[in-house]
C-alpha cells in the first residue's frame, strides 16, 4: 500500500467526492415529504443494522480464513454443536427483528392515513401515458413523454431530464394533502415518484388510494414501475409542486386553455397549418405504435403508409381514430384529444409518407362527425 | 409401476451410441444429461443477458428495440430459472443422492428418463416462440395478467404449453427424489444421518410437489381466459388481475427456495470437507431448512406490497417475511462456526462455497430490507430488487452449483480438474459478478425501474460498470466449459476419496463411479459418519 | 426389490398430492373472492344488499364517484354529480349517464371498486347497473342508477370514500343483438 501513496491518495479523493457526483448517486434521496423522510430513515436504520451484523459475521469468517488455515499447520477442532450458542443466535436476531418492526409498523400506519384531503386527483394509466383528472375541477389531461425521438435514437444530445420529461406535468399545491385515486384502462401500471415515496399499482377495474403532502415547490420526477408492454420505459411521471397562489393561477390558465382549444375548432385552418400541427400531435400520440415513418410494426401495429383506411374515404378514417378498433391495440382517441388535434392528425396521416389523398379534415368535420353520432 | 423398479440382476456397462442416452435409465447417465442440458441453457439464458447488458451499456436505444428487449428479459428469466438452475439441481440429485444413501439407482428410473427428455421439448418450444409472428413472451418471467392474456402476443399459448411440460418434468423429478430417499436408503441409514444435501433436496422435492401444480393451474387459467372465454383474470368478466399475482406468488415464493435449498445442502457438505471439521449444528440445519420451507408458504404477498393490500395484510406479510431471517441466520452462523478453528484450505469448491455464504448473506440483507413494507414502496420493481435476487441466485444457486461441480467432478470423471484454471474461473466470476450486480443496488436506490430498455443519464455510469461486469462474468463461463471438457478428457487420476476431509458413502466407491454402484447395499450403522 | 410395493404406494400418494394441489390452485379463486369480500381486499364490493339500517343523522360521509372507460370503450360515461354527502344507514341514489356514439349496438359491463379498500365491506349496493350487462343501440343514451347504503359501522376514521366504475366493452364476448332479444 505504502509503495504507491499517490495512487491511494487519488483513489481516496475520488471516492470521497462520489456522493457529490450526481451520476454516481448510490443512495435513495430523503425526498420532499414527511412520509418520504420517515421511509428514508427506516431504510438507513435497516441498512446500518445489516452492516453491523455483516461486519460481525463476515469478520468471524475472515478471521477463520486468515488464522485457521491448514497451510499454517492449524489442527482442526472437532466441536460440532453448542446448545446455548445456538439458542442465543436464534433469539438475538429475533429480538433485532422485533426492534426493526416497530418503526416500520409506525410508518406503515402513517401511510395508510385516511384523513380528509384537500385535493383529489384521479390517475389513470394507459399504454403508455398517464391521465390526470382533477376531481370536481373540470380539469383533465394526458401526460406524455416529451423527450424527442431523436435523443432516444442517439441523433441528438440527451437532455438532463432525458426520458423524465412530459408535455403536461401533474401540478399540485404545496402544503395540501393531495389524494390520488389510481387506476388503469388497459394493463397494470404503477405510479411512482421517489421523492414522494408514493408507489401505487394502477390496476384495470380497481381504484387504489395514495396520498402525499409536498412541502417545497419543485419538480419531482418518477417513472412507471410495472412492466406494461413495449414502451414501459417511456412513460415518466412529473409532478410540479407550486405555491397555493401559483397553483390557483395555473388552474385558471388550464381552464382557459381548454376553452381556447375548443374555440380553435371554429378557426379557419389552412392545409399547411394542419399538417404542421398534425405532425407534432402524431409524434406524441401515434408514433409509438405506428412509428414516425408510418410503417408501423406489423402484425400488431399496422402501417398507415399506403393503408386502405388512411387513403380511403374520410368517414372510415375518422371512425377508427375517434372510436378505436375493438379487440386490437387501437384506442379510441375521440375523447382523449381535442377536435383540432384529431383533425390535424387525420389530415397529416392522409397526406404524409407518400399518402396523397390531398383532402383536408377540419376541426369542424370532427365536430360534425361527433354530432352525427349523438 | 412395479415394473419400473427393474433391478438388473447382472451388472453391465452402458449401451453404445446415441441410444445409450435416449433410452438410458441409469441415474448417472441421466444426471449427466441434466447437467449438460442445464449448462447449455445457462449459456443460452446468459447470452440473452449479454444482449440486455449491451443495450443498457449506454443510455439511448442502440442494439435492440423495446419489444425485443422485453422478450430478452422475459426469456432470460424463464430460461435461467426453469432451464438452468432447476435442472442443474435435479442433475446433481440424480448423480449424488443414490451414491450418498447407498442406493443402486433412483427409485423410478424410467420416469427419470421421461422427466429429463420433456425438458428439451419444453425449451425447444419456448425458444421457437422467438421466431414466431409477434415475437416470444414479452411480459416478464412473472407474466402478470392482463399483459400476458388479453395483451399477449400469439405465441403465449406455446409459452403456456412449455410451462406445463417443465412443470410435469419437475414434479416427476420430485416424486423420484422423495421415493428414492424414503425407500432406497441403505439398511441402517437413518434420516438424521443423511448428508444435508439429501435432506435439503427431500424438502425441496416436497416444495415442488406443493407448488408446481399451482403454477400449472395458473397457466391453465390463463389458457382458458385466452381461448375458452373464462374470466379468471379479466376484470371485464368479473375476474381479477390481482388474483393472478396471488396465485403466481403462491407458487413463486416457494420457488425461490426451491432454487436455493439444494445449494444450502451442497455447501453444507463442502465447507466441513475443506475445514476438516464436522458440520456445526447438523440438527439445527435440518430444522432451519424445514422452517424456511414452511415460512415460504405464508409470505408470498411481500412481492405485492404496492397492489393495494389492506394495512393488516401488509403487516402480516411483513412480519412473516422478516421471520425468515431467523432460520436463514441460523444456517449462516452454522457455516461460519464450521469454519471457526478448522483447518482450512481453499480449493475451488471451497472458494465457491465461502463466496456463496458471504454473497448470499448480502442478498439476504437486501431481502430483509425489502421485507420492510414502507421501504419496499421505494424499492419495489427497481434495480434494487434486480440486485437482490441476482445476489441470491448467482452467488447462491449458481455458485452453489459450481462448488458442487468442482467437488464431485473427480468422482464423475475419475480425473482431477485443473485447479489453477478453476481458481481463475472463481476469481473472474467473483469479480465479474460483483461488478455486474453490486452497482444495481445503487441505480435502484437512485430510482431506476427494472425492465426498461433505456434510462436517464444519472444512471449511466453504474450501468456501464454493470455491463462490463456482466460481460466479464459471461465470458468467464466459457472457461468453465473448457475446464470441464479438459477434466473429462484426462488429468491426474482421482482417488476414490480425493478430498482428505470428506466423509460419506459417495467416497467409498471408486473414481470414476462405476456404471452400477451399490448393487448390494453398503453396511451402515448408527456410528457411521456420513456427512 | 422388496420395497417396490412401498414405492408404488408412495408414488400414488404423491400423485394424489399433486392433483390436490392442482385443484387447490383453482380453489384459490373462490377462496380469494370470499376473502376479498370479507376483508374488502382490493376494494371489491359484494352483490346486492337487501338489509336496511337506521340512519345515523349525526355523521356525514363524502362519497365520490369516478367513471373510467377501459381501453377501447368509446361510450361516454359519467356520473350526474361528482360527489354526494350522505348519512350512514340512509339509502341514496346516483345516476350515471352513458351514450353509445357508434353506429353499432354494443354491450358493456361496469366493474365497481371502492377506495379506501377497508371501506369496501361497509359499502352496500341495493341496486346497481353493474349487476347486469348494458346493451345500447347505435346513438342510444340512458341513465343508469346505483342505489346504496353506507354502513353505520363504517370505521370512524373514514370520512370520505370513492366509488369507481370502469366500463368495459364486452360486445365480442356477449354479442349485443342476441342479448337484446333475450331481454
Amino acid at each position: 500500500m505504502s509503495r504507491h501513496p499517490r495512487l491511494w491518495l487519488g483513489a481516496t479523493l475520488w471516492l470521497a467526492t462520489l456522493p457529490a457526483q450526481a451520476n454516481w448517486a448510490v443512495n435513495m434521496s430523503p425526498g420532499a415529504t414527511e412520509v418520504s423522510r420517515s421511509v428514508f430513515d427506516l431504510h438507513m436504520t435497516i441498512f446500518w443494522i445489516c452492516v453491523v451484523i455483516g461486519v460481525v459475521v463476515f469478520g468471524a469468517m475472515f478471521w477463520s480464513m486468515l488464522m485457521h488455515r491448514r497451510s499454517q499447520g492449524q489442527q482442526p477442532a472437532q466441536f460440532h454443536e453448542h446448545t446455548w450458542v445456538e439458542i442465543l443466535w436464534t433469539i438475538v436476531p429475533f429480538v433485532i427483528l422485533v426492534l426493526m418492526a416497530v418503526p416500520a409498523t409506525r410508518t406503515l400506519i402513517d401511510i395508510y392515513d385516511n384523513s380528509e384531503s384537500d385535493l383529489d386527483i384521479q390517475i389513470t394509466g394507459y399504454q403508455w401515458k398517464w391521465h390526470y383528472k382533477y376531481l370536481g375541477q373540470d380539469v383533465e389531461f394526458f401526460s406524455n413523454l416529451a423527450t424527442p425521438r431523436t435523443q432516444i435514437d442517439n441523433q441528438a444530445p440527451k437532455d438532463e431530464h432525458y426520458l423524465l420529461e412530459v408535455d403536461n406535468p401533474l401540478v399540485v399545491p404545496v402544503g395540501a394533502k393531495v389524494r390520488f385515486l389510481v387506476t388503469a384502462a388497459d394493463v397494470i401500471h404503477s405510479w411512482w415518484v421517489p421523492a414522494l415515496a408514493v408507489k401505487k399499482d394502477a390496476i384495470p377495474g380497481f381504484v387504489n388510494e395514495a396520498w402525499t403532502r409536498i412541502e417545497q415547490p419543485g419538480i419531482y420526477r418518477g417513472q412507471c414501475t410495472e412492466l406494461c408492454g413495449k414502451d414501459h420505459g417511456f412513460m415518466p411521471v412529473v409532478v410540479e409542486a407550486k405555491s397555493a397562489e401559483d397553483y390557483a393561477a395555473w388552474l385558471a390558465e388550464r381552464k382557459a386553455v381548454a376553452l381556447a382549444e375548443k374555440e380553435l375548432t371554429g378557426k379557419e385552418w389552412t392545409f399547411d397549418e394542419l399538417m404542421a400541427r398534425g405532425e407534432q400531435a402524431y409524434q406524441t400520440n401515434c408514433a409509438a405504435c405506428h412509428q414516425p415513418t408510418g410503417e408501423g410494426m406489423p402484425p400488431v401495429f399496422p402501417a398507415l403508409k399506403g393503408s386502405a383506411i388512411a387513403t380511403g374515404p374520410k368517414e372510415g378514417h375518422l371512425a377508427i381514430v375517434l372510436n378505436g378498433k375493438p379487440g386490437t391495440a387501437m384506442a379510441a382517441f375521440g375523447k382523449q384529444l381535442s377536435e383540432v388535434d384529431l383533425a390535424a392528425i387525420i389530415t397529416f396521416e392522409r397526406n404524409a409518407w407518400g399518402n396523397k389523398v390531398g383532402d383536408l379534415v377540419t376541426p369542424q368535420d370532427i365536430a360534425a362527425f361527433k354530432q352525427a353520432q349523438e | 409401476m412395479s415394473a419400473v423398479i427393474d433391478s438388473h440382476g447382472h451388472a453391465h456397462g452402458p449401451a453404445r451410441g446415441l441410444m445409450r442416452w435416449v433410452l438410458t435409465t441409469n441415474h448417472k447417465d441421466i444426471g449427466t444429461m441434466y447437467l449438460v442440458f442445464s449448462f447449455a441453457m445457462f449459456l443460452f439464458g446468459g447470452s440473452m443477458a449479454m444482449v440486455i447488458r449491451a443495450e443498457l451499456f449506454q443510455p439511448g436505444l442502440q442494439i435492440v428495440q423495446p419489444e425485443f428487449f422485453n422478450q430478452m428479459t422475459t426469456m432470460h428469466g424463464l430460461v435461467m430459472v426453469f432451464g438452468a438452475v432447476m435442472p442443474a439441481f435435479v442433475g446433481l440429485a440424480n448423480w449424488m443422492i443414490p451414491l450418498m444413501i447407498g442406493a443402486p439407482d433412483m427409485a423410478l428410473p424410467r420416469m427419470n428418463n421421461f422427466s429429463f427428455w420433456l425438458l428439451p421439448a419444453a425449451f425447444g418450444l419456448l425458444a421457437s416462440t422467438l421466431f414466431m409472428e409477434g415475437g416470444g413472451p414479452n411480459f416478464g418471467w412473472t407474466f402478470y395478467a392482463p399483459l400476458s392474456t388479453t395483451y399477449a402476443p400469439e405465441s403465449v399459448t406455446f409459452f403456456i404449453f412449455a410451462v406445463h411440460l417443465m412443470g410435469i418434468s419437475s414434479i416427476m423429478g420430485a416424486i423420484n427424489v422423495i421415493a428414492t430417499v424414503l425407500n432406497l436408503r441403505a439398511p441402517g441409514l437413518t434420516l438424521m444421518q443423511m448428508p444435508l444435501f439429501v435432506w435439503t433436496w427431500l424438502i425441496t422435492a416436497f416444495l415442488l410437489i406443493a407448488v408446481m401444480p399451482v403454477l400449472a393451474g395458473v397457466v391453465t387459467m390463463m389458457l382458458m381466459d385466452i381461448h375458452f372465454g373464462t374470466s379468471f383474470f379479466s376484470a371485464a368478466g368479473g375476474g381479477d388481475p390481482v388474483l393472478f399475482q396471488h396465485v403466481f406468488w403462491f407458487f413463486g415464493h416457494p420457488e425461490v427456495y426451491i432454487m436455493i435449498l439444494p445449494a444450502f445442502g451442497a455447501v453444507s457438505a463442502i465447507i466441513p470437507t475443506f475445514s476438516r471439521k464436522p458440520l456445526f449444528g447438523y440438527t439445527s440445519m435440518v430444522y432451519a431448512t424445514g422452517a424456511i420451507a414452511f415460512l415460504s408458504f405464508i409470505v408470498w404477498a411481500h412481492h405485492m406490497f404496492t397492489v393495494g393490500i389492506p394495512l393488516t395484510g401488509e403487516l402480516f406479510f411483513m412480519y412473516a417475511t422478516m421471520l425468515i431471517a431467523v432460520p436463514t441466520g441460523v444456517k449462516v452462523f452454522n457455516w461460519a462456526s464450521t469454519m471457526w478453528r478448522g483447518s482450512l484450505s481453499f480449493e475451488a469448491p471451497m472458494l465457491f462455497a465461502v463466496a456463496f455464504v458471504i454473497l448470499f448473506t448480502i442478498g439476504g440483507f437486501s431481502g430483509l430490507m425489502l421485507a420492510i413494507a414502507p421501504a419496499d414502496f421505494q424499492y419495489h420493481d427497481t434495480y434494487f430488487v434486480v440486485a437482490h435476487f441476482h445476489y441470491v441466485l448467482v452467488p447462491g444457486a449458481i455458485f452453489g452449483i459450481f462448488a458442487s461441480a468442482y467437488y464431485w467432478l473427480p468422482k464423475w470423471t475419475g480425473h482431477m480438474y485443473d485447479e489453477t484454471l478453476a481458481k481463475l474461473h472463481f476469481w473472474l466470476s467473483f469479480v465479474g459478478m460483483n461488478l455486474a450486480f453490486f452497482p444495481m443496488h445503487f441505480v435502484g436506490l437512485a430510482g431506476m425501474p427494472r425492465r426498461i430498455p433505456d434510462y436517464n443519464l444519472m444512471f449511466a455510469n453504474f450501468n456501464m460498470v454493470s455491463s462490463i461486469g456482466a460481460f466479464l462474468f459471461g465470458a468467464t463461463q466459457l472457461l468453465f466449459l473448457f475446464i470441464v471438457i479438459k477434466c473429462v478428457r484426462g488429468g491426474p487420476v482421482a482417488a476414490a476419496k480425493p478430498w482428505d476431509g470428506a466423509h460419506g458413502l459417495e467416497w467409498t466407491v471408486p473414481s470414476p463411479a462405476p456404471y452400477h454402484t451399490f448393487q448390494t447395499p453398503p453396511e451402515v450403522d448408527e456410528r457411521s459418519r456420513l456427512h | 426389490m422388496s420395497d417396490s410395493v412401498d414405492t408404488r404406494r408412495l408414488v400414488l400418494r404423491l400423485l394424489l398430492a399433486v392433483t390436490v394441489m392442482f385443484g387447490f390452485g383453482f380453489a384459490l379463486v373462490p377462496i380469494y373472492d370470499v376473502m376479498c369480500q370479507a376483508f374488502g381486499i382490493n376494494g371489491k364490493t359484494a352483490g346486492a344488499y337487501s338489509g336496511s339500517q337506521q340512519v345515523d343523522e349525526a355523521r356525514t360521509v363524502r362519497v365520490q364517484f369516478l367513471a373510467t372507460n377501459a381501453a377501447g370503450m368509446v361510450w361516454s360515461f359519467a356520473p350526474q354529480q361528482d360527489e354526494l354527502s350522505v348519512h350512514p344507514g340512509a339509502s341514496n341514489q346516483m345516476l350515471f349517464v352513458v351514450h353509445n356514439p357508434t353506429d353499432r349496438p354494443m354491450t358493456a359491463q361496469a366493474i365497481p371498486s371502492v377506495a379506501p379498500s377497508k371501506a369496501a365491506a361497509f359499502f352496500h349496493k341495493t341496486e346497481c347497473f353493474c349487476f347486469t350487462q348494458q346493451v345500447l343501440q347505435p346513438g342510444e343514451r340512458i341513465e343508469m342508477p346505483v342505489r346504496f347504503i353506507v354502513d353505520r359501522d363504517l370505521p370512524a376514521d373514514v370520512r370520505h370514500l370513492t366509488l369507481g366504475y370502469t366500463l368495459f366493452d364486452i360486445s365480442e364476448r356477449q354479442p349485443p343483438l342476441a342479448q337484446h332479444a333475450a331481454n
